[in-house]
């Protein structure tokens, strides 16, 4: 009898999460689903059945190698959110585990690092760029982007790691553990799921920032971003094109995220021990 | 004890993020200052010239001046609304059981993973416009008269253009916040007859409140900076109705190549959002210390 | 023996080609159908002079045009050739920052280059960006719906000619609309439609001295007529619409008459894209009998930067894509169709062209007729037709498109709109030290 209720609740909650979920997801949907239309057919109104048609990949491929802009991304993206691990996690971990009357000060100041709006800045930038040969380098944008996203990373990773009892610390010192072993055996396997969420979303922020990506580079560095600007066409109708472009530019994330979702959800159970 | 070794450690651990950040924000932004008090017109090079605080007062003087920070702050509210109460709302939801609950939560989220000026085209191409969008497309279906989203409601077309983008990561992190909630606390609670709406008030709000404030805080950093979006679909217009700060900006710096100007609406901006989280941390800030 | 001679030959020029250390040159350019194909006919280029190789930038116009100005104005050096308007060529000229265009080549032709413009793409007498391809406006028109009507289109219309046949074809309930025309805020969006419109009334953005004229009668003559125009036979949501929307629209039926880029006719002319490929006629942009059409010009041109260390190999470049050798060439491999127009009077000429483009004569004739160095009835002190070549201009009609695009929304008056462009005008004329 429980069991019969449970069921009908659970086909409930199903239905009503996949209408919600269809109709977020559905811009998308359409996105895709127009990429494998013609260009006729995709200014036609709306359909959801397209001809299936290949061309607009193929233009797409033609005109920009999709690789090449693909391969910057990653090393963008992936590259930057090592490099903001490296220095958030311990700062946010000491922000954690040993915080003083102004830890909360110095987070809000981070955060505040973020508030200079990046169209103001671009001339001063583009010259320090300019000036340390920095312009069209992936390491100048992966650093630039590093520190775009560092306070941030700080942030969610000290949210996390202040879900992480201290108790266990305290445990762990009564053994005689040291410093070094309590972050070693104690505490980074605890940290894992929360790092590793934080490196997933971080990813995706690099990988959508569009500001300083297109003005920073020309060729060698250029991602996918700019990719996408170089398909949206104020003058003539691309919409195949700029939705295969888009979706070629999404897929990969997308992908990933398909991947790790269950990282990135579950991941941040941990606080469950409590 | 180990205290001081623990806070000597503790400093030197902080010390790369800190002075890191603390570069990144002190040379753009003594660049920016320097500039604003320049009379710069990069498209002019040869005449830069001492303005005093010229730049501010014409910055401040723009007839779109005031409108812009009011809907600078409409667009942020209306977002933060939308996201935070869709984000409890679905993340409810997706805590739920259910069939295809990974496929679900993908979906769900997926709008994070689409670069803001794709979000704003395919919005505005293919869902709004009053011609041949999707809604329109709809609207006509029954009979009625397509909005003109972009003419008629500039400002809130565009506030469910980025609460689309950023539902997800409200979602998300609320989703995990939900999941991280005792599992023997709710049964308890269910034990004790307590209803729904009990158990989420006494039970599940008290638990997402820090996760709502890292919400509310860092959507807000970006929200102060949305113009792509803007860019892409109305320009700002029509008349004032869409302007807000960043775009005013973006108008002076990326339209007028004025340098001067676009530094003293930098400035601006900085002081205006630092008043902005000021309040947002004595209204929420005290949810961090739990 | 012979074919000793030819290996070695060979080896020779490889090993030549070899030393010389193939130079790259980066050239930076709009994503428009023209320029794609440029893109991917560069193969001629790089056999003719194996010693250089293209990098290629492609960006979205407005992006395209925020990079470059930033990298040369900041003399950031990241691009060899660049892709710009008339808009920038006479600001950019006068701040010294393109190399004169003087070293093209014997069989170059520079006289060939239509005047109208060359003139909009010199400086004292030189010049500065090539042309790679030209555009004007005019009036593409339903010749069906205008038959239905009960009228004739002339080849030179008059607005009046216009406004009525716009309000006789509109026909609601078909969802077809008299007039289809931009009206989405920005200086290259709808200021570039209003200021070239505005020109045929006899209105001018700004005197001799400089002093904003949208307290004029010809400018609210000009708004008044197009916010009427628009309201009673316009599409709706007018106010979002730029050069796409309004192509989707006359593509799919739903306009009787669009005034817009001549480089539209290709589009609505094929059959592939569009429903009414085979029912669209072309006139000149019309006129209010002032002796100026509300038509403008513009030419996506080649320029140089002044910094460049490849300046010969940038040269070669720009003399190949805007020589007559890449009209044939483009000719030969797509056909005289895809050839891109508007830059060069022999190609207009030429039969084959005519024969493949029924809007050639029109394009011409509209191109001829604006004057970018005297685009105004009354006198001004400024060079453009639908544009004011001054570095303000940007940020200017972009506020200005605002005002005017919340008028035709219905959010204010005509009066309302003017006066508070007006103001702007004044204030950021003033900023800048025009106005004394």
């Amino acid at each position: 009898m429980a069991r019969a209720v449970s069921t009908r609740r659970k086909i409930g909650f199903t239905v009503a999460a996949w209408v919600v979920a269809m109709l977020i997801f559905f811009p998308i949907l359409y996105t895709i689903i127009t990429s494998f239309k013609s260009e006729t057919e995709a200014i036609a109104g709306f359909s959801l059945i397209p001809s299936g048609t290949l061309e607009s990949y193929a233009e797409v491929q033609a005109q920009s190698n999709y690789f090449k802009f693909f391969l910057n991304s990653v090393i963008i993206a992936v590259g930057s959110t090592i490099l903001a691990l490296v220095v958030a996690v311990p700062a946010a971990w000491s922000m954690a585990f040993s915080p003083t009357k102004r830890t909360k000060d110095i987070l809000m100041w981070m955060l505040s690092t973020k508030m200079m709006p990046a169209v103001a800045v671009l001339v001063p930038i583009y010259l320090i760029f300019r000036d340390t040969h920095l312009l069209d380098t992936r390491i100048g944008l992966t650093v630039m982007l590093m520190l775009i996203n560092l306070p941030i990373v700080v942030w969610m990773l000290y949210t996390y790691f202040r879900e992480i009892p201290g108790e266990i610390l305290e445990a762990a010192r009564m053994d005689g553990a040291t410093l070094w072993g309590e972050i070693v055996y104690v505490l980074t396997p605890m940290a894992v799921p929360g790092i590793a969420s934080t490196m997933l979303l971080n990813i995706i922020l690099a990988w959508n920032e569009a500001f300083w990506t297109i003005r920073l580079t020309t060729t060698n560095a250029a991602p996918l971003t700019a990719f996408i600007a170089s398909f949206s066409s104020p003058q003539g109708l691309f919409w195949a094109k700029l939705s295969a472009a888009s979706t070629l530019a999404i897929a990969p994330i997308l992908i990933m995220g398909w991947f790790s979702q269950r990282q990135l959800v579950r991941g941040l159970t941990f606080g469950a021990v409590k | 004890m180990a205290t001081r070794q623990t806070s000597t450690l503790a400093r030197f651990m902080m010390a790369p993020s800190v002075i890191l950040l603390f570069i990144w924000m002190i040379v753009p932004l003594a660049m920016t200052l320097w500039f604003s008090f320049q009379n710069y017109n990069l498209l002019n090079p040869g005449n830069v010239s001492f303005a005093g605080l010229f730049n501010y007062k014409f910055f401040y003087t723009d007839p779109a001046f005031f409108q812009s920070i009011w809907n600078t702050l409409v667009l942020v509210v209306g977002v933060l609304l939308i996201t935070v109460i869709g984000g409890i709302a679905l993340a409810l939801l997706l805590d739920q059981p259910m069939f295809g609950q990974g496929i679900v939560r993908i979906l769900v989220i997926s709008p994070f993973f689409v670069m803001p000026p794709v979000a704003a085209l395919v919005w505005k191409n293919m869902i709004m416009h009053p011609g041949y969008g999707v809604f329109a497309d709809i609207a006509k279906f029954f009979g009625a008269q397509p909005v003109d989203w972009f003419a008629q409601y500039p400002l809130f077309s565009i506030i469910i253009i980025v609460a689309w983008q950023w539902l997800p990561f409200a979602t998300l992190i609320l989703l995990t916040a939900l999941q991280s909630l005792d599992g023997e606390q709710k049964e308890a609670a269910e034990m004790d007859g307590a209803g729904f709406v009990s158990r989420f008030i006494y039970l599940t709000v008290p638990h997402i409140s820090r996760a709502v404030t890292v919400v509310i805080l860092i959507q807000t950093i970006f929200l102060l900076g949305v113009y792509a979006e803007i860019l892409v679909t109305t320009n700002g217009g029509p008349g004032y109705a869409s302007t807000n700060l960043p775009f005013l900006i973006y108008r002076t710096a990326l339209l007028g190549y004025d340098v001067g100007g676009a530094s003293a609406g930098g400035i601006i901006a900085v002081i205006l959002a630092n008043i902005v989280a000021f309040f947002l941390m004595r209204a929420v800030g005290k949810n961090l210390d739990k | 023996m012979k074919l000793n001679t030819l290996f070695l030959g060979l080896c020779g020029a490889s090993a030549l080609a070899f030393a010389a250390h193939a130079e790259t040159i980066t050239i930076a350019t709009v994503n428009n159908g023209d320029m794609v194909r440029m893109q991917k006919l560069t193969d001629d280029f790089t056999t003719k002079n194996p010693d250089i190789q293209l990098e290629w930038v492609t960006l979205e116009e407005n992006v395209l045009r925020e990079r470059v100005t930033t990298d040369i104005a900041t003399k950031g050096g990241q691009y060899d050739v660049m892709t710009i308007g008339t808009y920038e060529v006479p600001i950019w000229a006068k701040q010294q920052w393109l190399l004169p265009l003087d070293n093209l080549g014997a069989d170059y032709d520079a006289a060939d280059i239509i005047p109208a413009i060359a003139g909009g793409l010199s400086a004292d007498g030189k010049l500065y960006a090539a042309p790679f391809y030209g555009e004007s406006s005019f009036v593409m028109y339903r010749k069906d719906l205008m038959e239905k009507a009960g009228l004739t289109m002339p080849d030179a219309p008059t607005w009046d000619f216009i406004a009525d046949a716009a309000r006789k074809m509109t026909d609601r309930a078909a969802e077809i609309n008299g007039i289809c025309l931009r009206g989405k805020a920005g200086w290259g969006e709808n200021m570039a439609f209003l200021t070239a419109m505005s020109n045929s009334f006899g209105a001018r953005w700004f005197d001799e001295k400089w002093q904003p004229q949208f307290d004029q009668p010809e400018w609210k003559k000009t708004l008044q007529f197009y916010v009427d125009l628009m309201k009673d036979a316009g599409p709706s949501g007018a106010s979002s619409n730029g050069f796409n929307e309004n192509l989707a629209l006359f593509q799919q039926g739903k306009c009787g008459m669009w005034i817009d880029a001549t480089v539209a006719a290709s589009f609505v002319s094929n059959p592939k894209d569009s429903t009414v490929a085979d029912k669209v006629g072309y006139a000149l942009a019309p006129d209010t009998g002032l002796g100026k059409r509300g038509n403008w010009l513009w030419a996506w041109s080649l320029g140089i930067p002044a910094g460049t260390q490849k300046a010969e190999a940038a040269q070669k470049f720009v003399a190949w894509a805007t020589g007559k050798g890449y009209l044939d060439l483009v000719a030969s491999k797509e056909g005289w169709a895809n050839v891109p127009p508007g830059t060069r009077t022999s190609l207009y000429n030429n039969p084959e062209y005519q024969k493949a483009a029924p809007f050639a004569k029109m394009t011409l004739d509209s191109i001829n007729s604006a004057d970018p160095t005297k685009p105004t009835v009354k006198p001004v002190p400024y060079v453009g037709v639908q544009f004011v070549a001054i570095p303000e201009f940007q940020g200017l009609g972009t506020t200005v498109g605002q005002l005017f695009s919340a008028a035709l929304a219905g959010q204010s008056s005509v009066d309302d709109a003017l006066a508070a462009a007006q103001t702007a005008s004044v204030r950021e004329m003033t900023r800048a030290g025009y106005i004394k």
